[in-house]
């Protein structure tokens, strides 16, 4: 098998006017921010989450607080996998009672991912509402979980791989499409 | 880095990599000890069944809180009301336990080796949870993670083990830990209290507990094991006090941001003293505290899904 990467659907500046357009339909959506707060699902929706609250600070003025949420407690295919995921950190300094939260994430596939920060996020307290942004939406959802915000919606064949790969992350802003084929 | 092993049975063997495993994962179960809802799906239908031949009340309720908090199912047998004293096998006991569906076996025997004679004829991961002198696996590691939590290093520190090295299987384990991390560690105690031979572990061994403590970070001490003792292997405890107990006087020979450790349960007034128990130095409670984020973190790795290796026992 052979990976082969297939074409780039966002570059720097494009993954730039995606979050930017985001930024403005939360403030549009909840006519302010006063009452958002943003968590990012690692590992790369902490640095889009983080792009968001300064894309937000641009539009508002208002600096509105960031967290981190690893949710690899709350998976539900432990037993299937054989590599054993490594629990990462989650860290939200802040109470989320009450609050708008807006749940970032780079990629939006099966929902499961979704589903599980779902999970965590009502173990965190009970917010207003939780809303789903997420740079890319490749459809196949195997659960009835949609987002509120997409960068992009790119239509995929299961085969096909999204590789969301961020500067802060990857050293590098880019989404390319790509393929294992058979050699 | 993955956890390859079926079974904790000891820190002796363990690789530093698979030590800070440990410890990274801990720190996110810490996290969850924080939280109101103190709670997470991982281990939801998984079974843990602790066996303890030996009283605990830390250890054996430390666990059994880490699987509750990870959703895992737990089952303790009371050796005094089980077929134990009807005379059944320590080996049928566990089959029948196995036979009825556990995951995981946690295990204290005042016999050393019998997490090892379980872990070879089990198929489910078995934990060593103290067998008699020999080692005391999660007690080390919890060690370690407060040591990482308030050093915010585990490595180049100085250690002193002060107290019942012989019979201690605490100080055994961490004497492993300790040398696999890179740290240098001095042993103090009375002579007939410190086993022939532990140079060879690679530590230095004083019978001056004022040289041993000289510029510690860490003054580790030992609980004086009363119920092994019955051969009288130090005069009274009052001069055991006075030349091993920790005091206040004593603590000043130590470094001023020395930490102070205690495995519980403390005799106080004999290793240590209630105002060294009591002051800023020490991390005994914290101790107890993390003891639940590392047995959670331990049961992740060894039951969390991941490729077991079926023929590592360690």
């Amino acid at each position: 098998m052979i990976y082969q990467e297939k074409a780039k659907i966002l570059d720097k500046e494009g993954i730039r006017r995606s979050l930017k357009r985001i930024a403005h339909e939360i403030v549009e959506k909840n006519k302010g921010i006063d009452n958002i707060v943003l968590i990012g699902i690692r590992k790369r929706g902490v640095p889009l989450a983080h792009r968001l609250q300064k894309y937000l600070k641009e539009i508002e003025d208002k600096e509105i607080p960031v967290g981190s949420l690893d949710i690899t407690l709350y998976r539900d295919d432990l037993n299937l996998r054989l590599d054993q995921p490594e629990v990462g950190k989650t860290e939200i300094n802040f109470s989320i009672e009450g609050k708008d939260v807006i749940l970032v994430d780079d990629v939006l596939y099966t929902g499961r991912t979704v589903r599980c920060a779902l999970d965590a996020i009502v173990d965190l307290g009970r917010p207003k509402t939780v809303q789903l942004a997420v740079l890319i939406d490749r459809g196949h959802r195997e659960l009835p979980i949609r987002a509120d915000y997409v960068g992009k919606n790119v239509p995929t064949s299961r085969k096909e791989l999204i590789e969301v790969r961020l500067e802060e992350t990857d050293g590098i802003d880019e989404v390319v499409i790509a393929e294992w084929k058979e050699e | 880095m993955l956890w390859k092993h079926k079974d904790l049975l000891g820190i002796e063997g363990l690789k530093k990599e698979e030590i800070e495993l440990v410890i990274e994962t801990a720190i996110s179960m810490k996290e969850i000890l924080k939280r109101t809802i103190k709670k997470v799906p991982t281990l939801r239908g998984k079974t843990i069944c602790t066996l303890f031949y030996e009283p605990s009340t830390r250890t054996r309720s430390s666990f059994e809180l880490a699987a509750k908090y990870l959703s895992a199912d737990t089952m303790s047998i009371s050796v005094s009301v089980s077929s134990v004293q009807k005379g059944e096998s320590l080996l049928d006991t566990v089959k029948t336990l196995e036979a009825m569906g556990i995951d995981a076996l946690i295990v204290r025997h005042s016999s050393s080796g019998v997490p090892y004679l379980l872990a070879n004829n089990l198929k489910c991961s078995v934990i060593n949870a103290g067998d008699g002198m020999h080692e005391h696996p999660t007690q080390a590691l919890l060690d370690v993670y407060t040591v990482f939590e308030k050093k915010k290093r585990i490595d180049n520190l100085k250690i002193a083990i002060i107290g019942d090295i012989m019979h201690s299987r605490v100080a055994r384990s961490n004497i492993y830990a300790w040398r696999i991390l890179g740290n240098s560690i001095n042993v103090c105690g009375p002579s007939t209290l410190i086993p022939p031979g532990i140079e060879d572990l690679g530590v230095k061994i004083s019978y001056n507990l004022d040289d041993a403590i000289e510029d510690a970070d860490i003054i580790y001490i030992l609980r004086l094991q009363l119920e092994r003792q019955k051969k009288g292997l130090f005069p009274s405890l009052r001069e055991y006090h006075l030349l091993f107990g920790i005091t206040p006087e004593r603590l000043k020979k130590a470094k001023s941001d020395v930490l102070v450790m205690h495995p519980g349960p403390m005799n106080r007034g004999v290793e240590i003293s209630s105002e060294v128990a009591d002051s800023i130095h020490s991390v005994i409670n914290e101790q107890v505290t993390n003891g639940v984020a590392v047995r959670m973190a331990l049961l992740y790795l060894l039951l969390g899904g991941g490729k077991i290796d079926e023929t590592s026992h360690s």
